[in-house]
């Protein structure tokens, strides 16, 4: 088929396919350590502060260079609350990502060569030349709302501001409908405000830790990993809900191995035990709380024997589970979670938890969810913001009432003309983030790529995304570039600086220099007073009472409390929503048409043969971002498909075999992938680790290894509230025998 | 002074940053590891525990590779660390072949390699790599003849075992179970 956006392989130029094995770098560090009896030599290294960019949580760390400019390893830094010196796996391999030897090098432009199209290595300046007059051609047809952003992590920024200073509102980020989305709505719709990032939960000093879902140990989010194992020291009961024996449930007291999809049964039951046993934060409820008595009449059916039938949960289990909450309250925390996009009822099952935890009394209460306190670092001055004629808002038509930010989904729709109507969005910048991989949208976003007029990608990897583009941006790692201060709110204040270890490799750039650049050939020098970003950094820092200077020194700066991180004794507490009260019925919830108290939906299962496609996390891995990173490859170089024992008996699969997956609507799995045969795991589902099965051989360690599970995601449950795209509604069967060409299709 | 580690398989989540901070702390080709981690899986669904353990050279008391060494580069340091001097090493791979625990491999410069309790880091008074990554601070390392030692402490306080005792080979590694 021919097409106007065809999608390049990056490798097929031979720029990215320099093979450098990853031994190379022990040669130049010298191997001559342990030559004699001492046992080492001392090598001569400097330290310089950064925070790690590998995942969103964002750990102070050092990256510790030798005499001859190499970064030899990456240490957490002692004095930063999110990681306390301790990185885990993926920030330790951060090196990993820097000496990668696939990395971007150069930016590139696509360009038909003999009818066939491909990139060409391009100058900065002749890419960013092109990328400014196709804006500004954008901006004189369309208005500037016709750009989009596509964004993660620490490129972001950056690249927000040039967009809001073009004149654009829509930015979009894969963190909110892919991810934590309906969390945050669910916990706003009920306390007023979400549990941020990190996280409010006090695991450190909790009684009782209660997961759903939510794996820790295998997601690697670190400040919460070191305190769910000072939980652990300190005896606090741990109850995991999961299908799944993870790692959390299998240090947990009480693990309910719950059938899939039926959780807010779980919940709504575990609502009517503390209301109706009368275990409930009397009260707490009753100065904090409104609409418990149509909590109350509303769950009167959901008894554990209700529950028992939809969750195959043992009533009794249910109410000493219940129990032990309660016994802890008000020091237990049902955990929010993060990665929330289910089953397209995801708000609804977060509000659950939240009104979990309002009647247990644990936000506000050591050992709940504490208060957060940041500090709010300045603008470095600029023009003002020209306000858009639209924004993404205005392209809702009445849908996702509640989405506080933009949907990816809804600006990739937006991206495709229909019905022979111009699409609204006519160009993207997509900064950081594998949207192929990230959002389970293939053919939305293949229809998108045809009819876009201009798709910008920056990353420092050649990612799936790249070979969509028009050009291609090199963006430099984060140890080799400035990016913004990291200012977190959590239990103190903190700010961490981030700063070049080492200058960027090939032509590779950082985000602020890419972006500034950008903005003074659209004529939007005003947005950009100063020639380095260290400037930037350094009169930010001087208005919180720090400087470049100090921060270099330190890299992490707590800031001591204003306000109590927990209700203070005599003390009433406003919460953030509109009364101030916390709202166990939601009247936002109810004006909007949807319910105001969680109900229990019954969701689709697999038909004979078919198992639940469950996914997560590994926790030597960041999805792609490590896929081609060689430490952590080392560690983990492909994902297996965790089959229980007794269903792979009915199929005749073998330990360590490979197989093809395919889905309910007839997708079959690229590559083949590894079977784990394990207890771990219910008859009813099969488990993979998302991150893996990349089809892309400029990727030279990623690519074939293992099964991409947003392949198989093609049953994509939206939630009506938000917009989240719900993706657990998958069933796969496995194929033994190659497929073949059937395959390919 | 007899160096030891104690494990805590009770908070131990198996994410390998152990093995990931030996690798850049000493120098570790990609491909090799002087630290790793295993998973061992017991009972049937919904009855299974499982225990994940990081696991290394022993530096056992009565060692099987020191005692098979023909050239004398494997030897006791002080503290009862076991070492491989590099240059000593001839690469006959003996040593490998007499440890119970699988602890060495063959380095692509022609010696044998294994961990060392990072001895660069303990002589000026650090933990070794592995130690003081950890995220779960699963791991204690110290001297057991400190009786005010952390290691002393939770080994006096806490259920432990040794891996493959049968092979006799008096181990300094316990894991807390």
């Amino acid at each position: 088929m021919k097409t106007r956006r065809d999608f390049i392989k990056i490798s097929a130029l031979g720029l990215g396919a320099t093979a450098v094995t990853a031994g190379a770098a022990k040669a130049v560090l010298g191997s001559s350590l342990f030559g004699d009896d001492s046992g080492n030599e001392s090598e001569i290294l400097r330290r310089v502060p950064t925070y790690c960019e590998v995942c969103f949580w964002k750990c102070a760390a050092w990256a510790h260079v030798t005499e001859d400019g190499n970064i030899k390893k990456i240490t957490g830094n002692d004095d930063d609350p999110q990681c306390n010196g301790r990185l885990c796996p993926r920030g330790t391999g951060g090196v990993g990502m820097y000496n990668d030897p696939d990395r971007l090098k150069t930016p590139l432009m696509r360009v038909t060569k003999d009818g066939k199209q491909t990139y060409r290595e391009a100058s900065w300046d002749e890419a960013l030349g092109f990328i400014a007059t196709k804006m500004s051609d954008l901006k004189a047809k369309y208005g500037p709302e016709s750009m989009a952003l596509f964004m993660h992590g620490g490129p972001a920024p950056h690249f927000s501001h040039l967009m809001k200073a073009y004149g654009t509102g829509n930015l979009a980020a894969p963190s909110f409908a892919q991810c934590r989305g309906a969390r945050d709505v669910g916990f706003e719709a009920t306390f007023g405000e979400s549990v941020s990032s990190p996280e409010v939960t006090d695991i450190r000093d909790t009684r009782c830790l209660v997961l759903i879902g939510s794996h820790i140990g295998e997601n690697m989010h670190n400040g919460q990993v070191q305190e769910m194992s000072q939980a652990i020291d300190n005896g606090a009961v741990i109850i995991t809900v999961d299908p799944r024996l993870s790692t959390a449930a299998s240090k947990s007291k009480f693990w309910l191995p719950i059938k899939p999809s039926t959780d807010i049964a779980l919940l709504l039951s575990w609502i009517h035990v503390l209301i109706y046993d009368e275990l409930y934060n009397k009260d707490y409820v009753e100065t904090y709380a409104e609409g418990f008595e149509e909590l109350k009449a509303h769950v009167k059916p959901f008894t554990p024997e209700w529950a028992y039938g939809i969750t195959t949960l043992k009533p009794d289990l249910i109410r000493t589970t219940a129990r032990e909450m309660a016994n802890a309250a008000p020091s237990v925390i049902i955990h929010p979670g993060r990665h929330a996009a289910w089953y397209g009822d995801d708000v609804q099952r977060s509000r659950s938890i939240a009104i979990l935890n309002a009647l247990l009394g644990s936000w506000g209460n050591r050992g709940g969810l504490f208060f957060k306190e940041g500090i709010k670092i300045p603008e470095f001055p600029h023009a003002e913001f020209p306000k858009p004629a639209w924004t993404w808002k205005d392209l809702l038509n009445g849908k996702y009432p509640l989405a506080n930010e933009a949907p990816t989904n809804l600006v990739i729709e937006s991206s495709i003309p229909a019905e022979g109507k111009e699409a609204k969005i006519k160009g993207w910048i997509v900064a950081g983030t594998n949207l192929i991989a990230s959002v389970p949208m293939r053919e939305q976003l293949s229809k998108a790529f045809q009819s876009l007029e201009l798709v910008v990608v920056v990353d420092t990897m050649p990612m799936e995304i790249t070979g969509y583009a028009d050009v291609v941006l090199p963006e430099c790692t984060y140890l080799e570039r400035y990016d913004d201060i990291r200012a977190t709110a959590h239990r103190e204040p903190t700010l961490a600086l981030r700063m070049p270890a080492v200058g960027p490799k090939n032509q590779t750039k950082p985000a602020w220099w890419i972006t500034k650049q950008l903005g003074e050939r659209l004529g939007l020098g005003a947005f950009y007073n100063y020639k380095d970003f260290s400037e930037v950094l350094d009169w930010q820092l001087k208005q919180v009472g720090s400087s470049l200077e100090e921060m270099k020194r330190i890299g992490v700066k707590k800031i001591p409390r204003k306000t109590p991180p927990y209700i203070e004794a005599g003390t009433i507490h406003t919460f953030k929503t509109a009364s101030g009260k916390i709202q166990l019925f939601s009247h936002e919830m109810a004006a909007a048409g949807f319910d105001p108290m969680p109900v229990f939906t019954q969701h689709p299962e697999p038909q004979e043969g078919f198992y639940r496609l469950i996914y997560g996390r590994a926790p030597m891995h960041t999805f792609s971002r490590t896929a081609n990173n060689a430490n952590l490859v080392a560690l983990m170089p492909e994902n297996s498909v965790w089959i229980s024992p007794r269903v792979a008996g009915i199929w005749g699969i073998k330990k360590d075999q490979y197989v093809w997956l395919k889905n309910q609507d007839g997708v079959v799995s690229k590559f083949p992938v590894k079977v784990r045969l394990t207890e771990r795991i219910r008859w009813d589902s099969v488990y993979i680790v998302h991150g893996f099965g990349h089809h892309h051989e400029p990727l030279h360690l990623a690519n074939g290894r293992g099964v991409n599970d947003t392949e198989l995601i093609t049953n994509v449950m939206l939630d009506p509230i938000m917009g989240g795209t719900g993706m657990r509604g998958n069933f796969v069967t496995f194929l033994t025998k190659d497929p073949g060409k059937e395959a390919e299709a | 002074m007899r160096y030891a580690m104690a494990i805590d398989t009770k908070k131990c989540v198996g994410c390998s940053d152990c093995v990931v901070a030996c690798q850049t702390e000493n120098n570790v080709p990609i491909g090799f590891c002087r630290d790793w981690v295993t998973e061992t899986v017991d009972g049937t669904y919904p009855n299974v525990s499982i225990e994940l353990r990081s696991e290394r050279c022993n530096h056992c008391d009565n060692s099987p590779c020191v005692r098979c060494c023909p050239t004398g580069a494997s030897h006791f340091e002080d503290g009862g660390i076991v070492l491989v001097t590099h240059n000593k090493c001839i690469g006959c791979g003996a040593c490998i072949e007499s440890c119970p625990y699988e602890a060495r491999y063959s380095h692509p410069d022609g010696y044998v390699d294994k961990c060392t309790f990072c001895i660069h880091r303990v002589r000026k008074g650090e933990n070794p790599a592995c130690v003081s990554v950890c995220p779960t601070s699963c791991m204690y390392f110290g001297d057991l003849d400190d009786p005010n030692s952390e290691i002393v402490n939770v080994l006096k306080n806490r259920k432990f075992k040794a891996l493959a005792p049968e092979a006799g080979t008096k181990p300094n590694i316990f894991y807390l179970t």
